[in-house]
């Protein structure tokens, strides 16, 4: 457990997280819920390029339990640990925590000694997560600078409570607690992050667990039932401080991506439609004379489609929303990648000037209509850009292509299955399809990605770069 | 020798504590680096000497308080199994701190982070031997002026002396302290750079349960009077 010097992949500054070394593998979270009587899995690819099995999966480690349903697993310890106000920088980046977003299990999974063969240490069973944490569903995990914070869509009994977050000690992995204080209105929940040097959290909304856990309910997303209301935390007194509605009509406002440098009070945020025109939206948050703004940065037009080749959810719609269901921001705050996984593209924004994005890049891969095939796949491919990670030198992207189980079958019915691609990106902006990197996973299907040594979506900074 | 080994001591546990990243010249220098101020590196070790030096100070008022009620032989034996119940607490947990969140903090809190840092480590604990040895000598150099008989408020002379040592015990302790750290934040902040954390920073939070054991190792020899 003790190190007698610090981890060697925490950083100080964000700036200095970039010249990290290379990482040599991938966690990838793979999913079988609803596919097959198989467990859910954490996977192993190989990204070490001098490696005979570069750009393979080279291990598979089964979880016990059918059903867990894996999401947004991430590292027990990360660059926060040096945090000067109770720095515990000789804990080791050493553990996955993974929560079961279905089962509301928790695993925590060793990485050491072997880092490419993983193994479970612990098992919270879903009644203990409930009972400590007064809450269901755990989603998110951040790497605090005094506890691992995880955020959870239900609360512990049944599906009507409100959603929020909840604390794990980052020695002994006891869950603690609820973290809230004064929620105020807050209900919803989905991803949070913060911004260390202004002790302010933020968190965001997806649904309750009736409205995602059997597939999108249609006419809850028309009747705008969905989240679109964005919170910003008191951290240090755990209280909410401000809610911002940017309207009812953009329904779910999902991932969080604030700005890495602890000077800069501003990130950005990933809506997946608009009910008025299907679009999706990235919106900038950032302070104004005391108060938090919402204002929409970039909007990614829905796209006319002939009603033969949709699924039965869009028919009537005539049209393919993009479907922004993650976004992702370099360590250096300079690119921002937006999943497009409704069109199967990725974009790539200079958010160098964040009130004015621009486009940078784009890759095409899979989408409801195109299914743009991968140089190395067997054939046209469906899902598409879904979940993304950024290495922390920002010249490798990865990203995966499932969304969520009975959300995946919604979209794209014709029994999806699982890939994982790697774009090049160009030093100036601009980026590139790695031709020769494709994983198929089979019918298993992947989702978050979590890099070794951490990433540009784990990490936070209390120096600035 | 033995005159000034408490002080000695003192000097040396303050420069100790001021070396730790965890007691303030780090927060301090965050505080400066976040704010694009250098200035306020150096007025934030201010209020952060001040919430140590409390937690110091409460060690002293302790020792003088203890000194009413017991004697000295039975307040060493009392601090010496203190100190080492508490480092053998801190061996086993000396990666825990107190749960402070706050990073935009005013003076106040800078002076509260301080106090609670430097007393739920022990500082104060940490440095009881040596204070108790301070009020031992003074006691002692009173002895010897054989006024005890002859005067009747001879006793109370005799604690405010001790007291004086005690306070100016408390003030080098806090002078070395603020001296080392703002001599490390400075050599951190021009010299070396941020980088500087990821290979220099050794495991402080060990040293300091360490630090604890042999505080309790010496408070056992003076209490056996070996030294």
């Amino acid at each position: 457990m003790a190190l007698w010097k610090p981890d060697p992949s925490f950083y100080p500054s964000a700036k200095m997280a970039m010249q990290a070394p290379p990482e040599r593998h991938a966690y990838v979270a793979a999913l079988n819920h609803g596919r097959n009587d198989k467990p859910d899995a954490i996977c192993v690819v190989d990204l070490d390029v001098v490696s005979p099995t570069y750009g393979q999966l080279v291990y598979t480690l089964e979880l016990p339990n059918v059903g867990d349903e894996l999401h947004h697993f991430s590292w027990n310890a990360c660059s926060s640990a040096l945090c000067p106000q109770a720095p515990h920088p000789h804990l080791e980046r050493r553990y996955l925590i993974v929560p079961g977003m279905r089962s509301s299990r928790l695993y925590i999974i060793d990485t050491r000694p072997d880092p490419r063969a993983p193994k479970i240490t612990k098992v919270i069973e879903p009644e203990d997560v409930m009972a400590r944490s007064g809450y269901s569903r755990p989603h998110t995990i951040h790497c605090g600078p005094d506890a691992i914070y995880i955020s959870a869509l239900g609360s512990a009994n049944g599906d009507d409570g409100p959603g929020g977050i909840f604390l794990m000690d980052h020695f002994s992995f006891e869950v603690i607690g609820p973290w809230e204080i004064h929620r105020g209105d807050q209900q919803l929940a989905y991803d949070f992050w913060w911004h260390l040097a202004e002790d302010v959290l933020i968190s965001s909304e997806w649904a309750k667990p009736g409205q995602f856990e059997d597939g999108l309910v249609p006419a809850d997303l028309l009747g705008n039932q969905y989240g679109h209301r964005i919170h910003f935390w008191d951290l240090r007194r755990r209280k909410l401080l401000q809610s911002v509605d940017i309207g009812a009509q953009h329904q779910m406002l999902l991932e969080l991506r604030p700005a890495h440098d602890p000077r800069k009070n501003y990130g950005f945020a990933g809506v997946v439609v608009s009910t008025e025109d299907l679009s999706a939206s990235i919106w900038m948050w950032h302070q104004q004379d005391g108060d938090w703004r919402m204002r929409k940065v970039i909007e990614i037009p829905a796209v006319e489609a002939d009603p033969d080749q949709l699924p039965p959810l869009l028919k009537d719609f005539g049209a393919v929303p993009p479907l922004v269901t993650d976004i992702d921001l370099s360590l250096d705050d300079r690119f921002l990648y937006v999943s497009c996984w409704g069109l199967g593209e990725l974009h790539q924004y200079d958010v160098s000037d964040p009130l004015v994005p621009k486009l940078t890049g784009k890759v095409q891969i899979g989408g409801i209509i195109n299914k743009t095939p991968h140089p190395q796949s067997a054939g046209p491919l469906l899902g598409g850009p879904q979940m993304v990670e950024i290495s922390r030198d920002g010249k490798r992207v990865y990203f995966t292509n499932s969304l969520y189980s009975t959300w995946d079958d919604q979209f794209y019915p014709e029994r999806m299955g699982g890939w994982m691609v790697k774009v090049d990106v160009h030093q100036d902006g601009g980026m590139a399809l790695d031709p020769d990197f494709f994983i198929d996973f089979g019918e298993t299907r992947v989702h978050q990605v979590r890099l070794e040594g951490g990433d540009s979506s784990t990490d936070s900074f209390c120096y600035p770069s | 020798m033995a005159q000034v080994a408490p002080w000695l001591a003192m000097l040396g546990f303050g420069a100790f504590h001021g070396l730790n990243p965890g007691m303030g010249w780090l927060f301090a220098l965050s505080l400066g680096l976040q704010q694009r101020s250098e200035k306020v590196i150096w007025l934030s070790l201010l209020p952060i000497a001040a919430g140590h030096a409390l937690a110091i100070a409460l060690a002293a008022v302790l020792v003088l308080l203890g000194l009413r009620f017991i004697s000295l032989g039975q307040l060493q034996w009392l601090t010496a199994f203190a100190l080492f119940l508490f480092g053998l607490y801190k061996l086993f947990n000396f990666y825990r701190h107190p749960r402070w969140v706050g990073m935009k903090v005013g003076m106040g809190d800078l002076f509260l982070w301080s106090f609670l840092m430097a007393t739920a480590h022990g500082a104060g604990l940490m440095v009881m031997p040596a204070l108790l040895r301070m009020a031992e000598q003074q006691g002692m150099a009173q002895d010897l002026d054989l006024d005890i008989v002859q005067h009747p408020g001879a006793h109370a002379d005799h604690a405010l002396a001790a007291g004086g040592a005690l306070w100016l015990g408390v003030g080098v302790h806090t002078l070395a302290m603020v001296a080392v750290m703002g001599v490390t934040a400075w050599l951190v902040y021009r010299k070396f750079g941020l980088a500087i954390l990821r290979s220099r920073w050794i495991n402080f939070d060990l040293i300091w349960a360490i630090a604890l054991m042999i505080a309790a190792a010496a408070a056992f020899l003076a209490a056996m009077g070996v030294v």
